[in-house]
């Protein structure tokens, strides 16, 4: 058994697809002297397949997109034939008497650490070449085959160290099952999609890619962060009876989600989605959200060598402003950078890229590309309710910034007569401290905030949220996050603008009792989720959300208001409890 | 034959590289064995990656061995490269 992170609820029991996108393992074997000359020949033919491989890449793609682009493989075809390379692993596998793919993995990692601490720029990028090279050949040698996410062939549990967002882009969804990983938190892009998918996942595992073999029988419980390798009948059986209880309490709590979300007392909120791509609409109206709380429009630029241009991005956001058929769309300008990156927009490997050239600082930068997204969302106006949202916004320079640019996109329309909504409704999203602080300033100048909470928890706490190490700060209910969120409701409030959430920290029934409480006037998230916050809020009395999330800010740590807010909860609504235990 | 020469490289970007590839290309063309020495460090001259470890700037002063039926040819054409008339 392995315990992890639980990132995304539910249980999945399926066959292991082992999904390797960084290092390959190879294993440390002592070979006798005599299978020297086997060692070689097998390095041999893994040369000569790698090459094969590349040639073969190399021609589709000069053929698709143009012989420029192919040419970047000569570079890959110089590193795999090169005699150095080639002799020193030879020259280790006769001195050190180590299996071929222990001994060139060090070679190829020698190289890698010469060339990534080069001053030279652009020797220091020729390192992924040859990391690229290693990868492949070292694949070729452990008899890995090579799989991309988009043809799976039968339904299977992903392993993988992680999965990056372009790999999710083009997956073959149905065949998805559920996600195993190393790495990872509760708000990585892992446990981001799994949720949209409705499917369980696991992360932060840290070895289940060496623990795991491909075709291994899984049990993934996405609600306690186990996996299970291997199972025997009586667990097998136990966990299919817990499967199908899981399966019928949700759909018990389907039957909320129409209700509307408004306290016994009569409070009323707003509960609505997130959102990655126009399709994801279908799961939004089924699970009864009221409105988009966040469209995330990077998706739209992923997986592809070139930007959509105006027409193709004003489709899909009309498209999704037309099914909502009035509710609420917010649209959140390109957020890439972080843990998202485009390749055609040339954006530069970063050291530190959450606190990088990302979001609005990219979008500022280059007013070509922001501003044709602009345009579109301006076009789309028209046929919906749309709204526009700003992300990593870090002060009220950055944000008149881009207001500015907006004007611009607007005066420019009105002056060419095309047609949009002249009141679009403008927020910022508050996911940088700073802005957090400074809310009473940025309040001035917008018509909503939604506060982005997987940012801005990893920003105020210092605790990267990819990173299992340190998972155990990344804590919500930390009197600091609390503190934070309190100020950026209260300073809305005074200005009269809104106040939404769109981080995964609106979903979490015991936090949505505290949130509710403090105030917020919506709640943003993924689809799945939306009928049980429903259940939550249309169960409690906001006068008691008030005084519990009142109680909340009293209590010094975050592990005192997680245990708080988990047995107030029980204490307001025990049928919540209760039915998801029973299951 | 063995035939030494020392260079002194006088393209503005150093050996890096674009130089790097063609000067491994041309090298490789060769049946003799050419070695690059900068300082103390020995790289095979057919190598790009042992070339590149060198991180040869320029002005930084090259030792070239080559050694074998071609010699001749060979560090005549090579000569030329890191002297930058053909890069």
């Amino acid at each position: 058994m392995l315990k992890g992170i639980p990132a995304s609820p539910g249980i999945a029991i399926g066959k292991a697809f082992l999904f390797d996108t960084r290092q390959l393992v190879a294993t440390e074997r002592d070979i006798k002297q005599d299978a020297v000359p086997s060692e070689i020949i097998r390095f041999e033919e893994a040369l000569i397949k790698t090459r094969s491989e590349i040639l073969a890449i190399q021609k589709k793609i000069s053929r698709e997109m143009s012989a420029q682009h192919g040419e970047i493989f000569n570079a890959h075809l110089l590193v795999l034939e090169d005699r150095m390379l080639i002799e020193e692993v030879i020259e280790g596998l006769k001195k050190e008497r180590k299996c071929v793919e222990y001994i060139f993995s060090k070679v190829i990692g020698k190289y890698i650490n010469v060339f990534s601490k080069m001053n030279d720029e652009y020797l220091k990028e020729r390192t992924s070449d040859i990391e690229d090279v290693g990868k492949r050949i070292l694949k070729n040698l452990i008899g890995v085959q090579e799989k991309t996410l988009s043809d799976l062939k039968e339904q299977v549990i992903v392993v993988a160290y992680d999965i990056s967002p372009s790999d999710t882009a083009d997956m073959h969804k149905k065949n998805v099952m559920g996600f195993v990983t190393d790495i990872g938190g509760r708000t990585s892009h892992t446990a981001i999609m799994a949720k949209s998918l409705e499917i369980p996942a696991v992360v932060g595992l840290e070895k289940a890619t060496t623990k795991i073999r491909p075709g291994d029988i899984l049990i993934v419980d996405g609600t306690d962060g186990i996996v299970i390798v291997g199972p025997d009948k009586v667990i097998l059986k136990k966990y299919e009876a817990k499967q199908q209880k899981l399966v019928k309490f949700e759909k018990t709590l389907l039957d909320f989600k129409d209700t509307p979300a408004v306290t016994i007392d009569g409070h009323k909120v707003e509960v609505s989605a997130n959102i990655e791509l126009p399709d994801d609409v279908g799961s939004v109206i089924s699970h009864g959200a009221e409105g988009i709380g966040l469209y995330r429009t990077e998706f739209l630029y992923m997986n592809r060598n070139n930007s959509p241009d105006e027409e193709e991005q004003f489709e899909a956001y009309k498209k999704v402003a037309v099914k909502l058929a009035g509710s609420p769309v917010i649209i959140r300008t390109l957020d890439i950078g972080g843990d998202k990156f485009l390749s055609q927009l040339k954006v530069p490997h970063e050291m530190n890229p959450f606190m990088g050239w990302r979001a609005i600082r990219f979008c500022l930068a280059r007013p070509e590309v922001f501003k044709v997204q602009l345009r579109a969302i301006l076009r789309a106006s028209v046929f919906g309710n749309i709204k526009i949202m700003f992300p990593m916004i870090s002060g009220l320079g950055e944000l008149k910034q881009a207001i500015k640019v907006l004007e611009e996109a607007k005066e420019d329309m009105r002056n060419k007569s095309i047609n949009f909504n002249q009141d679009i409704e403008v927020g910022a999203m508050i996911e940088i401290p700073s802005a957090a602080l400074t809310c009473d300033l940025l309040a001035k100048e917008v018509d909503f905030f939604s506060i982005g909470t997987n940012d801005l928890i990893q920003y105020s706490l210092a605790v990267d949220r990819a990173n299992e190490k340190i998972a155990y700060l990344y804590k919500p209910t930390h009197p600091a996050v609390l503190r934070l969120i309190k100020n950026i409701i209260d300073s809305g409030h005074k200005e009269n603008i809104w106040v939404g959430m769109c981080g995964e920290m609106a979903a979490e029934p015991g936090f949505v009792l505290i949130l509710l409480g403090l105030g917020l006037d919506e709640f943003s998230m993924s689809p799945v989720v939306i009928p049980e916050v429903k259940y939550v809020i249309s169960n409690v009395r906001f006068e008691d959300a008030r005084k519990a999330a009142e109680k909340a800010l009293s209590l010094p740590t975050g592990e005192e208001v997680e245990a708080f807010t988990n047995k107030r909860l029980n204490e307001l609504i025990p049928w919540l409890k209760k039915t998801k235990k029973s299951a | 034959m063995l035939i030494e020469k020392k260079i002194t490289i006088k393209n503005e970007q150093g050996l890096h590289a674009r130089p790097a590839a063609i000067f491994v290309q041309i090298a490789n063309k060769y049946e003799s064995d050419i070695a690059v020495k900068k300082g103390r460090q020995e790289v095979n001259g057919k190598s790009i990656m042992g070339l590149l470890t060198l991180a040869a700037e320029k002005g930084a002063k090259l030792h070239i061995k080559v050694n074998g039926p071609d010699a001749k040819e060979a560090i005549e054409e090579l000569e030329k490269i890191i002297l930058g008339e053909m890069s």
